[in-house]
């Protein structure tokens, strides 16, 4: 028998189903797998027990003959920014160290409840500021790829769902989740060549979701295929009472629905997303990426995105002012860190445990959404931004007139080394680039992988679809992957 | 009859107006709190009712109570407010311990009610006062200082009730209008059932805004003195708080615009610590809130439900012939309003049970220290009483007698005439024997009668109605004592 | 607009985080770098623009007024640094 590391979400699901082994065995050797990859850092917390209890209730159900349930056997890993009821939750933060919350977010729920199992909790950028997970209290994740050129740089995973990709490309579960708030799930995916999807914003739960960004912030799966990505979504979204920004509409089926024709699609081409300095390899990865869009049946059309442009420090100041009131909960009263100097009254307290338990990008944004919102600049920064916000959205409408789907780059460059843009923020928003746009407008969007570059490191092309069209943007995720036949995988080597 | 208040503060400098604006906050009536599950009852023990979302767990997200909405909408029809279709829900940041969040849920930039107005009455006067807007926003939760020598505790209990909070127009020039708008806002609150009124409990205090001027020039700065809970205290904040900035700047000070502690013991307010940056509250759009949008069915539903409110009950009353002062009184507080509707309904005489209700029920419920609620007689027990004196069965002072053993044991006035023989007579035979004998028996006084001395009549009433044991009907023995005293 | 370390230290003393003059001197051309670049914003005509409000179409729903939650103090006070009588524990507040 094959390692039953190698295999996907489909492939686990489906031998569970047939006999070709048990849910045990495969909890078992990813269980083994996580805690052979302690170098990588991907996981805050594991939890094995929990990943083998799943298992053991699909094995009882399928001897006892009943219906297994649509993910009987799989084992998963979970964000740590996901509630998880007596299991430490922290956002990576030494804030929210030791924080066991006494709740289930409904995203992790519906997941359990399709029958997942946890293998604990995944590394990320602390309250998922970052794009390449160096903001975690809980040390760098590490990709398992490294470059072609003998050398031994650690490589960025990708941010802030880092651990997640990490994870996944380095076969320590077959998918997890992930969140996006501008790109923190596709652009993970990008830099180690596995797919994931930011579905509509509203399609998924953010009750149990530690904030960031609440008008951003969307839930989604990542996994090593488009199909992965399709079952995982299925049982992450729905409608929830307790979100009053969740839509309330059914759950297509997503994997049932999966098609990869694009006949009679138009794939729009953005002109703006052509920015200067992109690497060569990127472009000729576009390129590709439009024939074989074409291959599939597609019309390709040329569109314009005429705000792009401002898309990013739009974000830049949205983002952080929702973020600077979202984090103001943490203040050391109720949960969490507290720091108490000696003879501190309540304010002090305050700014004391604040400054100890948040990390240095979490202060830049919290100061940055602060200024923002304070008086005699909120209509420079914050008004002006939402307006744009608004311009941005409607760019993509025109779109929408001339074509079905936008067909991008993911990220501007392949994944940098650790330490390489941590010096320089700006340097480090930039990453998020081509993921924001479709962040700010709500849009379902996904990454698959396209194909490496010279230094041997995996690239992903961006989908992005209309409102509440996932299926679209599975199936165009779909075309992509099958005539791009990703299969490398990183060399184990920790 | 509108007039310009007269009252004035006497400075070494001349005269001084003051001019008054109330924020009420006003705890609105619900079981549920504004953007969570928990429940709202008061005097719970500490922190019991608090859900995940009160306590801002991360990750826990508001969903607003639709009756919350509902019962401001409400209490802006009931002011003649504009009720905008379109609000949102705004954060106001500030850090506090009594505030989970970090972040008050409020509306600033568009409440879901704008401008309304009273009308108050002063001294016979009526005026009318601004409203500038209602919102709906989070109360916060409460700290207790003197539980431990070093730490205050926080109870979550109160944080999440939903508030209404009720701008005033700086449209109020004495203690006696503050004193009136709250009484009304009082009275119309708990009309519409959108707030208990009990300020004792908290369900309604008063920031009180309070500058001084001289009359005709502007506005000048204001201090804002915080949660005042009684109308009596309020009253006071705006005398003391005038006097106090006339005080300061007859001496060469200014007042500074500043958030004052009222301390009923002293009768004084003093300053709350100032906090440098306290004031930038970084108000922006809540982004866990979409859009409040009402349509036409919701507001046709609360416009439906509103009841009959002081003033026009205050001109039905008037025009079924109760006196304005009575008018008044009845429709002060609404349960007085309802019983008397109730004792209308039962068949009863405007102006005969007004008067009934004001001088016998009042007098009564006083002297046993009960509130019309617990009234031992029902309006339809009160109606027969009087229908009984309306039609000539009970006197005066029958009914008197008869409306004290329905006090007692809470029998029907019909059977209490019936068991105890109390019913009036008019039996003119009866009568006139018996004015024939009061006649014969004080000899020296009919003569003085007849000699000029009317003045005796009251004498010969008293006498023959004694002698029939209170129970002749007064108008029978009226006219036929004056026949037999003209002989 | 561009910041100098004393606003720095007033925005975090607004944000409630600590800071020293030193990290406050540092933040400054790390802040300033940002804001210039967002500053860009300004170029973009928004005056046919409103600000956004909902990114995907969609109506607050309101909730039943009925009680779902409460009773739950041990939840409430399960995670807290300081609770005594049922109460969360802060430093003395002098009001
Ligand atoms: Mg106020
Ligand atoms: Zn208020």
């Amino acid at each position: 028998m094959a390692d039953v590391t190698d295999l996907g979400v489909r492939e686990i699901r489906d031998g569970v189903r047939d006999g070709s082994f048990s849910a045990i065995e495969v909890a078992e050797a990813f269980t083994a797998r996580v805690a052979a990859a302690k170098q990588l850092n991907a996981f805050i917390v594991e939890t094995p027990d929990h990943a083998l209890a799943a298992a053991r209730e699909a094995d009882r159900a399928k001897a006892a003959g009943e219906e297994l349930k649509p993910l009987a056997g799989v084992p998963i890993g979970m964000k740590d920014l996901f509630c998880t009821k007596g299991v430490q939750t922290t956002a990576a933060s030494h804030m929210l160290e030791g924080f066991v919350p006494e709740y289930e977010s409904t995203v992790s729920q519906k997941l359990w409840d399709a029958g997942a199992g946890m293998l604990g909790k995944l590394n990320l950028d602390q309250f998922a500021m970052g794009s390449s997970n160096e903001t975690s209290y809980f040390g760098n994740v590490l990709s398992p790829w490294r470059r072609n050129d003998g050398g031994n740089a650690p490589l960025a995973p990708g941010g802030s769902s880092g651990g997640s990709s990490s994870a996944i490309a380095a076969r320590l579960c077959p998918a997890a989740t992930g969140t996006d708030t501008g790109g923190s799930i596709r652009q993970p995916a990008a830099f180690t060549g596995i797919s994931g999807i930011k579905p509509t914003y509203g399609r998924c739960s953010r009750w149990g979701v530690v904030a960031f960004a609440s008008s951003l912030d969307q839930a989604g799966p990542m996994a090593r295929d488009v199909t992965d990505c399709a079952i995982m979504l299925e049982a992450m979204a729905g409608f929830d009472a307790k979100d009053a920004t969740s839509l309330k509409l059914d759950v297509p089926h997503w994997e049932k629905g999966l098609n990869p024709s694009l006949a009679g699609k138009r794939i729009g081409i953005p002109r703006e997303y052509r920015v200067d300095g992109m690497p060569e390899e990127i472009e000729a990865l576009w390129a590709q990426g439009i024939e074989w869009a074409k291959d599939a049946g597609a019309e390709i059309v040329e569109v314009s995105l005429p705000h792009t442009k401002y898309a990013l420090p739009a974000y830049y100041i949205i983002a952080p002012a929702e973020a600077s009131s979202n984090l103001a909960r943490y203040d050391g009263v109720r949960y969490g860190l507290r720091d108490l100097p000696e003879g501190a009254n309540l304010q002090a307290m305050y700014a004391a445990t604040r400054a100890a338990g948040f990390g240095d990008e979490v202060k830049r944004r919290i100061l940055i959404g602060t200024y923002v919102l304070s008086a005699g600049f909120y209509d420079a920064y914050f008004t002006q931004a939402s307006k744009v916000r608004t311009l941005i959205a409607r760019d993509f409408e025109n779109a929408w007139e001339n074509c079905d789907l936008l067909l991008t780059p993911t990220a501007p460059s392949s994944a940098f080394a650790l330490g390489e843009k941590s010096a320089d923020p700006l340097a480090m928003y930039l990453n998020d680039v081509f993921t924001v746009p479709s962040s700010l407008a709500g849009l379902p969007a996904m990454s698959v992988p396209g194909g490496l570059d010279k230094a041997g490191l995996p690239l992903g092309l961006q989908i992005i679809g209309k409102p509440l069209d996932e299926q679209g943007v599975l199936n165009a995720g779909l075309a992509l992957e099958q005539r791009a036949g990703f299969v490398a995988r990183a060399d184990q080597w920790w | 009859m509108m007039t310009e208040s007269t009252y004035r503060i006497q400075g070494q400098t001349g005269e001084w107006e003051v001019v008054i604006g109330l924020e009420v906050h006003a705890q609105v009536t619900s079981n549920s709190k504004l953007f969570s599950g928990a429940p709202t009852a008061f005097g719970a023990e500490p922190n019991t009712q608090v859900s995940l979302v009160d306590a801002a767990m991360p990750g826990m997200l508001p969903v607003p109570n639709r009756e919350c909405i509902r019962q401001a909408v409400r209490t802006g029809m009931a002011i003649d407010a504009h009720i905008n279709k379109w609000s949102r829900f705004d954060r106001k940041n500030y850090f506090y311990a009594d505030l989970p969040q970090g972040y008050q849920i409020s509306q600033l930039y568009h409440p879901l009610v704008g401008e309304g107005q009273l009308e108050v009455e002063v001294d016979g006067n009526t005026k009318t006062v601004g409203v500038e807007r209602i919102h709906v926003e989070q109360d916060a939760g409460k700290l207790m200082h003197d539980q431990h020598p070093t730490m205050s505790y926080v109870d979550l209990n109160r944080s999440g009730v939903a508030l209404m909070e009720i701008v005033s127009r700086p449209d109020m020039r004495s203690p006696a209008e503050a004193g009136a708008y709250l009484t009304k806002l009082r009275s119309i609150l708990r009309y519409v059932g959108s707030c208990d009124g009990n300020m004792d409990q908290g369900s309604m205090r008063a920031d009180v805004n309070v500058s001084v001027r001289k009359p005709g020039d502007e506005f000048g700065t204001r201090t804002e003195t915080k949660n005042v809970n009684s109308v009596r205290f309020v009253m006071a904040v705006v005398e003391q708080e005038a006097l106090r900035q006339v005080e300061v700047i007859e001496g060469g000070g200014t007042i500074v615009q500043e958030t004052r502690l009222y301390d009923p013991d002293k009768n004084t307010t003093r300053s709350m610590r100032s906090k440098e940056d306290a004031q930038d509250y970084r108000y922006f759009p809540d982004p866990d809130l979409l859009p409040l949008e009402l349509d036409d069915a919701f507001l046709d539903e609360c416009r439906a439900s509103l009841p009959e409110l002081p003033d026009a009950k205050r001109a039905r009353y008037e025009a079924a012939g109760v006196t304005p002062y009575n008018a008044g009184v009845l429709t002060a507080e609404v349960e007085t309003a309802r019983w008397f509707d109730a004792l209308l309904d039962a068949g009863a005489d405007g102006k005969q049970a007004s008067n009934w209700v004001a001088s016998e029920l009042f007098g009564a419920l006083n002297r046993l220290d009960k509130d019309i609620a617990q009234s031992p007689v029902s309006p339809t027990q009160a109606a027969e009483l009087l229908a009984l004196v309306a039609d000539g069965t009970l006197s005066g002072s029958l009914a008197k007698q008869v409306f004290e053993v329905m006090l007692e044991t809470g029998e029907d006035p019909a059977k209490i005439v019936e068991d105890r023989g109390l019913k009036q007579t008019s039996d003119t035979g009866a009568i006139e024997a018996v004015i024939a004998e009061v006649l014969a028996k004080n000899p020296n006084q009919l003569e003085q009668y007849r000699g000029g001395k009317e003045a005796l009549f009251g004498f010969f009433v008293g006498q023959t109605m004694k002698a029939m044991g209170g129970k002749a009907n007064p108008g029978v023995v009226n006219d036929l004592l004056k026949k037999a005293l003209a002989g | 607009m561009s910041v100098d370390a004393a606003t720095v230290k007033k925005v975090a003393s607004l944000a409630r985080i600590a800071i020293t003059d030193d990290d406050a001197e540092r933040m400054v051309p790390e802040l300033n770098n940002i804001l210039g670049w967002i500053e860009q914003l300004g170029e973009v005509d928004t005056s046919a623009a409103a600000p956004m409000t909902a990114v995907i179409p969609n109506h607050l729903r309101l909730r039943d007024d009925v009680v779902t939650d409460g009773g739950v103090r041990d939840k409430v006070l399960a995670n807290a640094p300081a609770a005594e009588h049922g109460f969360f524990g802060v430093p003395k507040v002098i009001e």
